[in-house]
């Protein structure tokens, strides 16, 4: 602060502890929700304070899923995010590395128009293409799997232009180093660049994590198999049925459930995940 | 910019970009050319035969008064959530900048929410708001309003405004509060000496000198609100009740997948395509160099 006065140091506190509450307040809400014996949540107002089944009620969602059976165990549909969302960042950053490696260290006739055609996806997000792109998975086979979850999704504009840019930044005497020691691009790629992306892979993994947990019309669209859910786009089906016979108790923990993993990767890592932030946007 | 020293190999670069312009090509590519080729095509309702029509489906598009309706409240929807969004976010950010003591646990506790899915942040409001067990419904009729945002288009239009920008609040501040870290202190410093007080020097010195990261957020929270919020509107109101919440990419994926209409959905998509290019085309061509970085 520049100048000292007392009182408008307490108003910003004051501003920014509400703000804090009223960012926390449906996280809270739900979260109690999620411990209270079902007939309690169904009155209003519902408790403010923690109930006692938390350990009953998550083990129920995790291992039988609802009691109405409007949703099976939620345990498979967290495995399925999971590997959705790490084949994504996985996916999504090694074939981008390649190819701003092709694209920054090499010279060949039709480089830009591969520069292009990447960039283009930038502008043709799911939502923009819905019928087609069903049409295409259904043809190739790969409604209700993990590679139809997956492949379709890794394509990315933004991680190119991350590394391609980075890369620019390297020096080209390390190029030139490993061409006199006879080092091949490949083992240029493997043993100098790599280990020099690391802090940037780190970065846009942590983004990427997100962004691949998160998917809700993508699966919606190519899972009709219970076993193929994942949990944020599972989570609609029982809001659904909730309309007719509300099990509170048990939406709440489902939705405490999946923010969980991503939330914890944004706290643990708040250093990359604002570095990539930032990084991607630019 | 280019690299001075590269590699030479006759077929290695097009081997490291065959999967990315495989999967962009089956995935990308061809699903858009073929949205744009039906978009022009009309099906008969047995799905028999289909007719070329050249650009009927946009004229019957532009004069369908459902169509029209979904413009207006995408409209209204994104320029909710922008403004609220940005507002709530600039508040706490030029708090944060004036915190030197905790400024790091109120980013940490402010950040978080940009982790939560669209649809999940939905379903925690949708809570909040439900009108027989929700706690803000029940304060709400404490003080004598009556909230049920299943009959009144407005209230459902309010809450998925409020989950939308609840969302996006945590993003906007991290790139207010790093815009205004970035201002030279020296700036402040000789407005305070000159006895302006916080507000006149926020108004007068910070709020100017973040104009571009302003414009960069305004653009993102705008397609963000277009493109990104399918899930809220899904899980929380399916565009109801009597389309008060049916925003363009909702209305795409309900008239192409549960009301298949070909041809419709075909001209929408390419409607949105035209949209998600052009503020593509802004945020690339007059955002990208100007604004500043923390």
């Amino acid at each position: 602060m520049v100048q000292n006065r007392p009182f408008f140091a307490v108003l910003v506190h004051l501003t920014l502890i509400l703000g804090v509450l009223v960012v926390a307040l449906p996280i809270y809400v739900t979260f109690i929700a999620s411990t209270q014996d079902p007939s309690d949540v169904l009155k209003a107002p519902i408790p403010m304070t923690m109930g006692d089944r938390l350990v009953e009620n998550y083990a129920g969602v995790l291992g039988k899923g609802s009691v109405n059976a409007s949703s099976g165990p939620v345990a498979p549909m967290m495995l399925n995010s999971l590997i959705m969302a790490l084949g994504i960042a996985i996916g999504k950053i090694a074939i981008s590395l390649l190819s701003a490696f092709a694209i920054v260290y090499f010279r060949f006739p039709g480089r830009m128009l591969a520069f292009w055609t990447i960039f283009i996806t930038l502008m043709l997000p799911v939502e923009v293409r819905i019928l087609p792109t069903y049409e295409v998975m259904a043809t190739l086979g790969l409604l209700n799997s993990y590679t139809g979850l997956i492949v379709p999704l890794i394509a990315s504009a933004t991680a190119t232009f991350l590394f391609r840019q980075f890369f620019m930044t390297v020096p080209d005497e390390l190029v030139e180093a490993a061409r006199v020691d006879a080092a091949g691009p490949l083992r240029f790629f493997w043993d100098i660049l790599l280990p020099l992306s690391r802090t940037n892979i780190a970065a846009l993994f942590v983004i990427l994590f997100i962004y691949g947990w998160n998917q809700y019309l993508w699966p919606l669209l190519i899972t009709t198999d219970q076993s193929m859910y994942t949990i944020v786009m599972a989570i609609q089906r029982m809001v659904v049925a909730a309309d007719n016979e509300p099990e509170w108790h048990f939406i709440t923990a489902v939705a405490i459930l999946a923010l969980i993993p991503p939330v914890v990767v944004v706290v643990l890592m708040q250093r990359l995940f604002v570095k990539g932030l930032v990084e991607t946007e630019k | 910019m280019e690299k001075r020293v590269v590699f030479r190999h006759r077929w290695l670069p097009y081997a490291l970009l065959a999967p990315q312009l495989a999967i962009t090509l089956v995935f990308f590519i061809w699903p858009a050319a073929q949205a744009l080729w039906q978009s022009m095509l009309v099906q008969d309702a047995f799905g028999l035969s289909v007719r070329f029509v050249w650009f009927d489906n946009f004229t019957y598009l532009f004069s369908n008064r459902e169509y029209l309706h979904s413009i207006r409240v995408t409209a209204i929807f994104s320029l909710g959530v922008a403004l609220l969004g940005l507002v709530v976010a600039l508040l706490l950010a030029a708090m944060a900048d004036h915190a030197i003591r905790g400024a790091v646990v109120y980013k940490t506790l402010l950040i978080w929410p940009y982790a939560v899915a669209p649809a999940i942040a939905g379903v925690l409001w949708l809570f909040l708001f439900n009108p027989s067990v929700g706690i803000v419904a029940w304060w709400l009729q404490g003080i004598g309003i009556d909230w049920n945002h299943k009959i009144s288009g407005n209230q459902a239009m309010l809450l998925v405004i409020i989950a939308a920008a609840w969302k996006q609040v945590s993003y906007n501040f991290l790139f207010f509060l790093a815009g205004m870290q970035a201002i030279p202190k020296s700036l402040i410093e000789a407005a305070a000496i000159d006895c302006a007080g916080p507000a006149k020097r926020f108004f007068t010195i910070i709020f100017p000198l973040l104009s571009p990261t302003t414009f960069f957020l305004i653009v993102v929270n705008i397609v963000y609100a277009f493109f990104d919020t399918f899930g809220i509107i899904h899980a929380v109101t399916r565009g109801g009740p009597a389309q008060a919440t049916n925003i363009m990419v909702y209305k795409v994926f309900s008239d192409g997948f549960i009301g298949l209409n070909l041809g419709s959905s075909a001209a929408q998509s390419a409607v949105l395509m035209a949209i998600v290019i052009t503020l593509t085309v802004i945020q690339f061509r007059f955002v990208e160099r100007r604004v500043q970085y923390g």
